[in-house]
């Protein structure tokens, strides 16, 4: 008798207009156990377990739950199926309780609210040992507490098959330990459990089995033990790939950039960055480290003239740059690209072609009230070449090309206008392999040309082999700067939660301040 | 004395009287929005309802037949702007002028063809005469000045504020105002945990179009039905679409809304006689153009437009989803 699974694909296809997001995919879950979905961006992962969850319907192929064939065509069916998902966006509402976005979908719940609601749910919580505030609302709560929220609201509906969405992209290294903790015991009291991740060694990690997507194609399924990094990586990107990450060494030069005692607030009004200082020297590459929203952005807009600063000083090469605008701070030669959470929100505009997206950058140069669209036309060219870009042309819109040629694209822009610090955060957020690494290569490109790179990051290992040093930020405070081959992950995790403070290390000098400042005291001028 | 005293209390009363299908407009359009709907077309949907409520109430000679009619017909119209937003995915803002421009364009057709045959006078209709009389509440209406103030008047007045509290523990305190919330909020998430977000969009956009009728049809009433060239809404309906920001979205703070907007609006004709009675403090009123008056409202809500952006308040009621259409395979 053949065995029987919680979920089995078969032959699932799913088209959208011309592109092929799924072709032909098998794809079967065992009961109690927990598999890796990998794959590169763009290969039909999240396609694949929209299906699953009833957000998208197969145009052909046949899943079985339990062995019996299922037709899914709404979340609804997926739920009364005992399927769950956690979405990589969290499908919570901000304004309710935690209890109130539980208890939107629960069946039994009557038609008057009643307060005892949350205690339900926090009985309910407590049985699945976790600990969360049913009152709390979703908008004051951390990433990780509404992920905590989205597995519980999961399990309270009964799933048995649980899917996530890169559930781990948004949480510190002590956070997924806890999570991985919670899938290990969710499989031991029998859920399956399908788990999407980007990172080898947290599939190492965690799953039993593997399975691998390619191009929407399915590739195949692997017993975990069986199997390394290397190998998983060749079936994922089709070839072989070098997994080590490169870190040129320079000499010391200079510092660029100088930042000291620098305070900003946020759009709420709250202190985002707290009288942090650093610096950064030319063939420089400095990581930021710190759980997401923890002033990074804050940062980054302040160093681009984007956002004032309520005190503290910038200096650019013993310059002042306060106060300049961000043209002026660009004709400085900073540079700054920060890829937000969609991806598409900052930098380049969407549906504007790759074009008019370089042009965007220095229309000002051209003489005259016209656009100069062939030179813009030949930069765009140039950048799809030097950084190997993917695209039918170069009057594209910008919003038809994949996540990882997008970057490509804001980041050989900014590149071009050759600049001499270059602050990038997140550059290869929710990037595949592949093109991690083409973007890690461009960034150590400029750093062996002598240019300083503030590196906003959130994933410890790749900052850890790719960076000179590590600032390490908490809730707006520098928790200290540590040298990234000598630092260990813990470390670092203890700092961005702010249990270890590192900062005063170094009694002899304050901490963030350059031995060998360009920058003078005003009263020291000569 | 007396007479000055009874100027104030006739002026409290009116305040209620002509402004109460504002409240109507407000609370039907902050259900429509709580579902995540913005419909523009208050001013055409209580137009709709207005002028078939009206026609159809008289023939029956019944004010229920007449509620009913607007109630259906407004809701009717609804139902396109549903039809059009949810199902077919048109832009809300194009679609909810096209409904007012539409609905008025009906209201015009349907009474100036009707009233060249024969145009139904309210005095001719003894039960509807005497349904929108005013009825006092025995015993609160005793209370001096207060009762007369607030408690003596028709019965749509009480509907209104009945449907106005209805609606605010609806969407406070049930299951189906918390998932209705939900759709508004977030309709991906309320999709994902298995709320029908086109049924519970269809529902309450029908729904609240026809409490606009119900303040379009009082509207007619309220002015005897006389026919002239203006229509009987005479922009209520937008002012409906600010106090529904004025009011942050909960129709229990729509009654306060509808009394301050009401004063100016009343104090507009009633501003002469009070001039006249208080001549010492009152009397540069008579010399307000009434023109100012019928700029206030949208003065007044220019600023609380300011106001509330200003003050960018986590506690606001404006719903995150609002004016976006959903589609689920949307990426």
């Amino acid at each position: 008798m053949a065995e029987e699974y919680a979920v089995e694909l078969r032959g699932i296809t799913k088209t959208f207009g011309p592109v092929v997001a799924n072709h032909n995919v098998n794809l079967n879950l065992r009961k109690g156990e927990i598999l890796s979905l990998l794959g590169e961006n763009g290969s039909g992962k999240t396609t694949l377990m929209n299906m699953l969850s009833g957000i998208y319907t197969p145009d052909s192929g046949t899943i079985l739950v339990d062995g019996q064939p299922v037709t899914i065509s709404s979340p609804q069916d997926a739920k009364r199926l005992g399927i769950g998902m956690v979405h990589q966006h969290f499908k919570l509402v901000d304004v309710f309780s935690a209890a109130d976005n539980i208890w939107m979908g629960a069946q039994e719940a009557g038609f008057v609210l009643k307060k005892d609601r949350y205690r339900k749910i926090e009985e309910m919580t407590k049985k699945f040992g976790f600990d969360l505030d049913p009152r709390k609302q979703v908008c004051n709560m951390a990433v990780s507490e509404k992920q905590t929220l989205e597995i519980i609201k999961v399990l309270y509906y009964g799933a048995k098959v649980i899917i996530l969405d890169e559930p781990t992209a948004v949480l510190t290294v002590q956070e997924i330990e806890k999570l991985f903790g919670v899938l290990r015991r969710m499989r031991d009291e029998g859920h399956s459990i399908i788990i999407i991740t980007h990172k080898l060694n947290e599939v190492m990690d965690i799953s039993d089995r593997v399975a691998i997507l390619r191009k929407g194609e399915y590739i195949t399924t692997v017993d975990t033990k069986d199997t390394n990094e290397q190998e998983l990586t060749e079936w994922m990107v089709g070839h072989k790939i070098d997994l080590n990450i490169e870190r040129p060494k320079m000499e010391k030069l200079k510092p660029l950039l100088e930042i000291r005692d620098l305070t900003i607030r946020s759009d709420e009004g709250n202190v985002a960055i707290d009288n942090v200082s650093f610096y950064i020297r030319g063939g420089e590459m400095l990581g930021v480290a710190g759980i997401a929203g923890c002033g990074q952005k804050e940062l980054c807009e302040a160093i681009a003239g984007l956002r004032p600063i309520e005190s503290g000083k910038m200096i650019h090469k013993g310059e002042n740059i306060v106060g300049l605008s961000p043209k002026e701070i660009l004709a400085k030669g900073i540079s700054m690209s920060f890829i937000p959470e969609d991806r598409l929100g900052m930098g380049l505009a969407p549906s504007m072609s790759i074009t008019d997206n370089m042009i965007l950058k220095n229309y000002n140069d051209a003489k005259g009230p016209f656009v100069d669209r062939k030179a813009g036309r030949e930069d765009a060219q140039r950048v799809i070449e030097e950084l190997g870009v993917v695209t039918p042309s170069t009057e594209t819109p910008v919003r038809r090309l994949s996540g990882g040629n997008v970057q490509k694209v804001l980041l050989g822009r900014e590149i071009k206008a050759g600049p001499n610090v270059i602050v990038t955060a997140y550059p290869v957020r929710g990037l595949d392999i592949h093109s991690s690494y083409a973007i890690y290569n461009i960034l150590n490109e400029q750093k062996k040309s002598g240019v300083g790179i503030l590196f906003v990051g959130e994933d410890l290992d790749v900052m850890m082999a790719l960076c000179d040093k590590i600032l390490v930020l908490c809730h707006g405070k520098v928790m200290g700067v540590v040298h990234a081959h000598k630092t260990t992950k813990e470390e670092l995790g203890l700092m961005m939660t702010g249990s270890l403070d590192l900062t005063h290390k170094y009694e002899d000098k304050p901490a963030g301040y350059a031995a060998d400042s360009l920058f003078q005291e005003k009263g020291e001028e000569k | 004395m007396d007479d000055k005293l009874n100027i104030v209390t006739t002026f409290l009363h009116n305040i209620i009287v002509y402004n109460i299908p504002l409240l109507y407009g407000t609370v039907g359009e902050i259900t429509i929005e709580k579902s995540g709907s913005l419909n523009l077309g208050v001013e055409g949907t209580m137009a709709v309802g207005a002028i078939f409520g009206y026609i159809l109430g008289c023939y029956a000679n019944s004010m229920v037949v007449g509620v009913l009619v607007a109630f259906l017909t407004a809701a009717l119209c609804g139902l396109i702007f549903a039809v059009l937003t949810v199902t077919f995915q048109a832009n809300q803002n194009i679609t909810g002028l096209t409904i007012t421009t539409f609905g008025l364009g009906v209201f015009f057709f349907v009474g100036n063809g009707v009233k060249a045959v024969s145009w139904p006078a309210m005095n001719n209709y003894a039960n509807i005469q005497n349904g929108f009389a005013d009825l006092a509440i025995p015993g609160l209406s005793n209370i001096p000045v207060l009762g007369e103030v607030l408690f003596d008047h028709n019965i749509l007045v009480y509907l209104g504020i009945v449907i106005a509290l209805v609606m605010w523990w609806y969407l406070k305190y049930t299951r189906t105002g918390l998932r209705l919330r939900s759709v508004g909020e977030n309709p991906a998430a309320a999709d994902s945990v298995g709320i029908n977000v086109r049924r519970y969009k269809y529902l309450h956009i029908c729904l609240g179009s026809g409490i606009m009728g119900i303040g379009g049809y009082y509207m007619g009433l309220n002015m005897n039905g006389s026919l002239s060239s203006s229509c009987w809404i005479n922009g209520y309906g937008w002012i409906a679409v600010a106090l529904v920001i004025f009011a942050n979205w909960s129709p229990a703070f729509a009654m306060v809304g509808t009394v301050v907007f009401g004063f100016f609006n009343t104090l507009r004709v009633s501003g002469p006689s009070l001039a006249m009675a208080f001549p010492g403090p009152l009397g540069w009123l008579a010399g307000v153009p009434s023109q100012l008056y019928q700029a206030l409202p949208f003065i007044i809500t220019a600023l609380v437009l300011i106001a509330t952006s200003v003050k960018k308040s986590k506690n606001s009621g404006q719903p995150a989803a609002l004016g976006l259409n959903y589609f689920r395979e949307e990426r």
